[in-house]
């Protein structure tokens, strides 16, 4: 299969991970990203270019370049786990969206192998393009960050109507289609904010399950690890009260939710 | 669809007080066994030793001091003292008189002895000079193997000091028929016997010795019951006064008689499994499928309304307290390999019966909740899995494992079944398996498996490949000629299996001369009578009277040699980058790194030993010299620098237990040979050899004889332990390293291999995290793994456990094949367990 040489860029394959989606799950980071967002935990995972991080005084390569056929020799090499759970690949980024061509061909590789498949995504691309990971994707994970155009683009670089619009045909043609909100203090954390992504993913077609990510600090030093600043050095991670009380605002609205992914 | 009462029951406020009462003490040596047993060998001079044994037996257990515990509703003590232990001189006895001094301070399971004790057994002794089964065996092993154990390659010092133990004899018949049932069967088998047969005077012996040790068991029994009423008359608690009416009764009947209802069950199972350990000192006496021959006489009561749950789940609590009442006086170097008190009483349930059909009962998971209600290292308890578990038991079993205590331990039918079918048991015996010890299975009252036969550590045969055989200056290996003139990798590998070879058949023979001392000198009629076809054969398990014998020796460091194996062919062979000289030259000079105090005065003694064995004269000053340059760390800057640069180089290289097919398949090779040789052997009983590949803690110990390895290990650190990655080495997570692990041949290691791996507790929190690791489980199985165990806890938990171990006395840890109270091991071991690499889900 000349697609198994197609060439991608990852940053990392994290195995025996039991979020982001059912099941054990190995999960693919693939490196380059639409967006800035300011929280990000994987801020290494945002460029494209191949990049030195400095973690505890050891300066490590973040990014390498691999063929399908790697990542799916990984990858596969779990598929036991995967059986007994339901379990399977997650592609996860960065942004996968923005290599199609060795996406795409993971997925169908992983899927012909009968695999269960997900994809975290920010849906921010040309619908033609999210077109074509569809019919190899199980579960699509997708990122709704805020309903408001402005604070959207203030905090993550890019406005929501591209994503807003894709998530409504996503819903239409993916197999099934989860939405996930990050809770980031001072961006949209109200109960407000959340009840109205809760209110669009809820009249999405097909969409019952909502899961609410809160914000952590975990990726914080990664930022001083690649000589960039911390954009939200104030902020601290949402208390389990705050999370528990949004968690029933997201129910409110006939959605079935998680805290976590 | 079978259903099962999963629920947890109640745990009675007994057993709390209990556990305290077990614990209040320091263990304690006593001497009356001893006392007793020399008494009744020097009225028995010149019988056939059978009789002898019998008639000590029976000596002891008419008059060792009895007792009856506050609040026991289970009742037999083989000590006056809560956790105390007797000792066995015919086994051997001058280790435990060296060490009167040192018992009580040394820091692997210390025991309290008093000075009365000290010479009430230093008299006892000077009867035993010559007479035991370790001088016995020295005497018929080969004076090479001598000194391959004097040079630690291997050591077969477990059966060498003690009796053999690791059986599980017929535990349902006895329940079914009593010793009286037993007694009837032996007299008929000797009724058929006829004067004139050639074997008449060996079979009648022993059968006449088996009617004496069941006469007195029923008769120790008798005692209880007479004290049990002695103490009720006393006793103006109407509750207890009761209980001790019952118990009183209880040891009427059983275990002369067929058990009734659960308690006397329950009973009767526990004499039987601490009786075994009065005869004698042999460990892993394992009560096996306790779920399945206890669960008809629970069904029984609690079908005619006799028992509640919650009554049965506390005499079930009782018996588990028990289990941890016994216990054993190990030398100082064994008590390291053996850490934390244990004797290895596992007990085993789930999995299949005879048939083929899950087995799983309501039993099953209240052993689950006894361990949780106990929460002690004893039994060592075990689950068995297979395709058809029922998978809410694996559930159960899993929030077990999530509270730390490093239990169950899981076992595949998958693998393990064919593994005995492979060693000539018939499917319905190989169906019916259990767990002795750590790991080693085997078909319960048929087998003599000599489990557990010495500790071979595969590192050592490779440092002889450096020396040509060499170790201190002496020759104790092959000359498999200079290092430097191998010119190819194979021609290196092969020098490794000479080596190997040469030594396995050495363990061999240490091993058949051992079993052959305990033929002739401590052959077990009671023991005996529980395994099948000793009756039949009219002879001792010790001659060869169980249908199934086998010895099985277990080998270790198999991720080291892997690792170090594949570093060679890599570095010096395929990329030619250093030479075998360079890593002679590296591994001699510990890599440049600083040896400790304590290791420091190893080398010096070794250095010392090893001028002496060429003939110099060593004054206390070239001592001091030495010591001094040892730790001075003679080695130049450059020297450090070329040494951590091959170090570096090492490193990167790909490591076993990280899901790389090339380096895992030469891991499977490597433990080839060690099992494969192994396999070749017979033992004396009749049976063949079968390896394990696991350590116990040995891997500790013995990891601290071993010099640096070319895997990068320094010198007597700890190996790796059973077939789990070197420490630190698996660096994929959890999967990776279980894909690694399964791609080892677990199916010719028929005597158990071991995989250790360590959680933080994070990831089985949830119902999911319990899902997902029974997956793992199952993952691992699916794959052919036999066994795998886990140690839940931070490793945060495990530091301030070190720093104040006050507060942590009750926190368990896996260490082995069995679990034990952590602030209780020795400090390197504590630190082995904390370097195990902590898997955490993503």
């Amino acid at each position: 299969m000349e697609n198994m040489d197609v060439k991608g860029r990852i940053f990392d394959i994290q195995r025996f991970s039991v979020h982001d989606g059912p099941g054990i799950r190995t999960i693919v980071f693939l490196k380059g990203c639409v967006l800035r967002c300011k929280w990000c935990c994987n801020p290494e995972s945002q460029e494209w270019d191949i990049q030195k991080m400095t973690m505890g005084g050891v300066t490590k390569t973040v990014g390498r370049d691999v063929t399908v056929r790697e990542v799916f020799d990984t990858v596969r090499a779990d598929m036991p786990y995967y059986k007994r759970s339901g379990g399977g690949v997650t592609l996860s980024g960065g942004e996968s969206l923005c290599q199609p061509d060795f996406a795409v061909a993971l997925l169908k590789a992983c899927k012909e192998y009968g695999m269960d498949t997900a994809m975290e995504s920010t849906g921010c691309a040309d619908y033609a393009v999210i077109s074509r990971y569809l019919p190899y994707l199980d579960h699509y994970l997708m990122d709704i960050k805020h309903m408001d155009s402005r604070k959207h683009e203030a905090f993550t670089t890019m406005p929501n109507d591209l994503i807003l619009e894709n998530a409504k045909r996503i819903a239409r043609d993916a197999a099934h289609l989860i939405i996930r909100t990050p809770v980031i203090p001072t961006f949209n954390d109200t109960p407000e904010e959340i009840g109205a992504i809760a209110e669009f993913a809820a009249s999405l077609e097909g969409v019952s399950e909502m899961h609410l990510l809160p914000y952590h600090q975990m990726g914080m030093d990664k930022y001083a690890g690649l000589g960039r600043e911390y954009l939200l050095p104030d902020i601290t991670p949402p208390s389990k009260e705050h999370m528990d009380m949004l968690r029933e605002v997201v129910r409110s609205k006939g959605l079935r939710t998680q805290i976590g992914g | 669809m079978k259903t099962f009462y999963t629920a947890d029951i109640k745990k009675s406020d007994r057993i709390p007080r209990l556990v305290e009462n077990l614990y209040k003490k320091m263990p304690e040596i006593e001497a009356d066994r001893a006392v007793l047993l020399t008494e009744s060998y020097q009225q028995t001079e010149g019988e056939p030793i059978i009789m002898r044994r019998a008639k000590a037996f029976a000596h002891i257990l008419e008059n060792i001091p009895i007792t009856i515990r506050d609040e026991e509703l289970i009742v037999g003590s083989a000590t006056q003292a809560p956790r105390g232990c007797q000792t066995f001189p015919e086994y051997s006895f001058e280790w435990l008189e060296a060490e009167f001094e040192t018992v009580e301070k040394r820091s692997a399971d210390p025991f309290y002895i008093s000075e009365k004790t000290q010479e009430t057994l230093r008299e006892v002794h000077k009867y035993w000079k010559g007479k035991t089964t370790s001088e016995l065996a020295t005497s018929y092993m080969a004076p090479e193997a001598l000194l391959a154990i004097e040079h630690n390659i291997f050591t077969p010092g477990n059966y060498f000091y003690n009796g053999v133990g690791h059986v599980t004899v017929d535990y349902p018949k006895v329940l079914r028929i009593g010793y009286s049932g037993i007694i009837e069967e032996t007299k008929a088998a000797l009724a058929k016997l006829r004067v004139g047969d050639a074997d008449y005077a060996k079979r009648s012996q022993f059968l006449k010795a088996v009617l004496i040790s069941c006469e007195a068991v029923i008769g120790y029994a008798r005692r209880y019951a007479k004290l049990a009423d002695m103490m009720a008359d006393g006793c103006s608690d109407y509750t207890r006064k009761a209980e001790l009416r019952r118990i009183a009764a209880n040891c009427e009947r059983v275990p002369e008689f067929g058990a009734r209802d659960f308690w006397e069950a329950c009973q009767s199972f526990w004499f039987i499994q601490m009786l075994l350990q009065v005869e004698s000192s042999g460990h892993s006496i394992s009560p096996g499928r306790f779920d399945q021959y206890m669960y008809p006489y629970f069904k029984k009561d609690l079908d005619a309304g006799t028992i509640s749950r919650e009554a049965a789940q506390e005499l079930m609590d009782c018996i588990w307290v028990k289990l941890n009442d016994l216990n054993k006086c190990r030398d100082a170097a064994s008590a390291e390999g053996f850490a934390g008190y244990s004797l290895f009483q596992n007990l085993i349930a789930g999995g299949q019966d005879k048939n083929g059909i899950d087995a799983t009962n309501d039993l099953s998971f209240m052993c689950i909740n006894a361990t949780f209600h106990v929460f002690l290292p004893a039994p060592s308890f075990s689950v068995r899995v297979w395709n058809g578990s029922p998978q809410e038991f694996l559930l159960r079993a899993a929030e077990l494992t999530r509270t730390g205590i490093g239990l169950p331990a899981y076992y595949n039918d998958e693998v393990i079944i064919p593994a005995l079918l492979s060693r000539g048991l018939t499917m319905e015996d190989a169906r019916d398996y259990n767990i002795i010890g750590c790991v080693e299975p085997q078909k319960a009252a048929k087998t003599d498996g000599w489990h557990d036969a010495a500790f071979f550590n595969m590192c050592r045969p490779l440092e002889l490949v450096f020396s040509r055989g060499k170790d201190l200056g002496v020759q104790i290996g092959p000359d498999t000629g200079e290092f430097r003139s191998m010119k190819t990798f194979d021609d290196f590998y092969n020098a490794y299996k000479t080596q190997m070879n040469y030594f396995i058949e050495l363990l061999v023979n240490a091993d058949n001369a051992i079993d052959m001392a305990h033929m002739e000198r401590c052959p077990l009629p009671f023991q005996s009578c529980m395994v099948e076809d000793c009756i039949g054969r009219g002879k001792s398990m010790q001659e060869g009277g169980a249908v199934y014998n086998f010895t099985g020796p277990q080998g270790f460091g198999i991720a080291n040699m892997a690792d170090a194996l594949y570093a060679v062919k890599t570095l010096v062979y395929d990329q030619k980058k250093y030479t075998l000289c360079d890593f002679k030259e590296a591994m001699d000079n510990n890599y440049g790194k600083d040896m400790d105090e304590h290791y420091a005065e190893k080398v010096t003694k070794n250095a010392v030993r090893e001028l002496m064995e060429a003939g110099k004269t060593v004054s206390r000053e070239d001592v001091a010299a030495i010591f001094a340059a040892v730790t001075a760390n003679p080695c130049t800057d450059a020297q450090k620098a070329k040494y951590a640069q091959l170090l570096e180089d090492i490193e990167a290289i790909p490591k076993f237990g990280n899901d790389i097919p090339e380096v895992d398949a030469f891991a499977r090779d490597v433990a080839y040979t060690y099992t494969r040789p192994m396999e070749t052997y017979k033992n004396p009983r009749g049976g063949s050899f079968q390896a394990g590949l696991y350590p116990v803690s040995a891997n500790v110990p013995l990891g601290a004889q071993t010099g640096a390895t070319p895997d990068g290990r320094l010198a007597f650190t700890p190996v790796a332990d059973g077939v789990s990655p070197a420490a630190g080495r698996d660096m994929n997570g959890p999967t990776a390293g279980a894909n690694s692990v399964s791609k080892l041949d677990h199916f010719i290691a028929s005597n158990g291999t071991l995989y250790n791996m360590k959680f933080h507790p994070t990831a089985l929190a949830g119902t999911n995290g319990l899902q997902n690791f029974v997956t793992l489980i199952r993952g691992y199985f699916d794959q052919k793994g036999a066994h795998v165990q886990f140690n839940v806890v931070s490793r945060e938990t495990l530091r301030d456990a070190q720093a104040h171990p006050e507060k942590y006395k009750s926190l368990v840890v896996r260490v082995a094949g069995y679990s034990a109270l952590f602030t209780t091991l020795s400090r390197s071991l504590q630190d082995d367990i904390i370097k195990r690499t902590e898997q955490g889900g993503f």
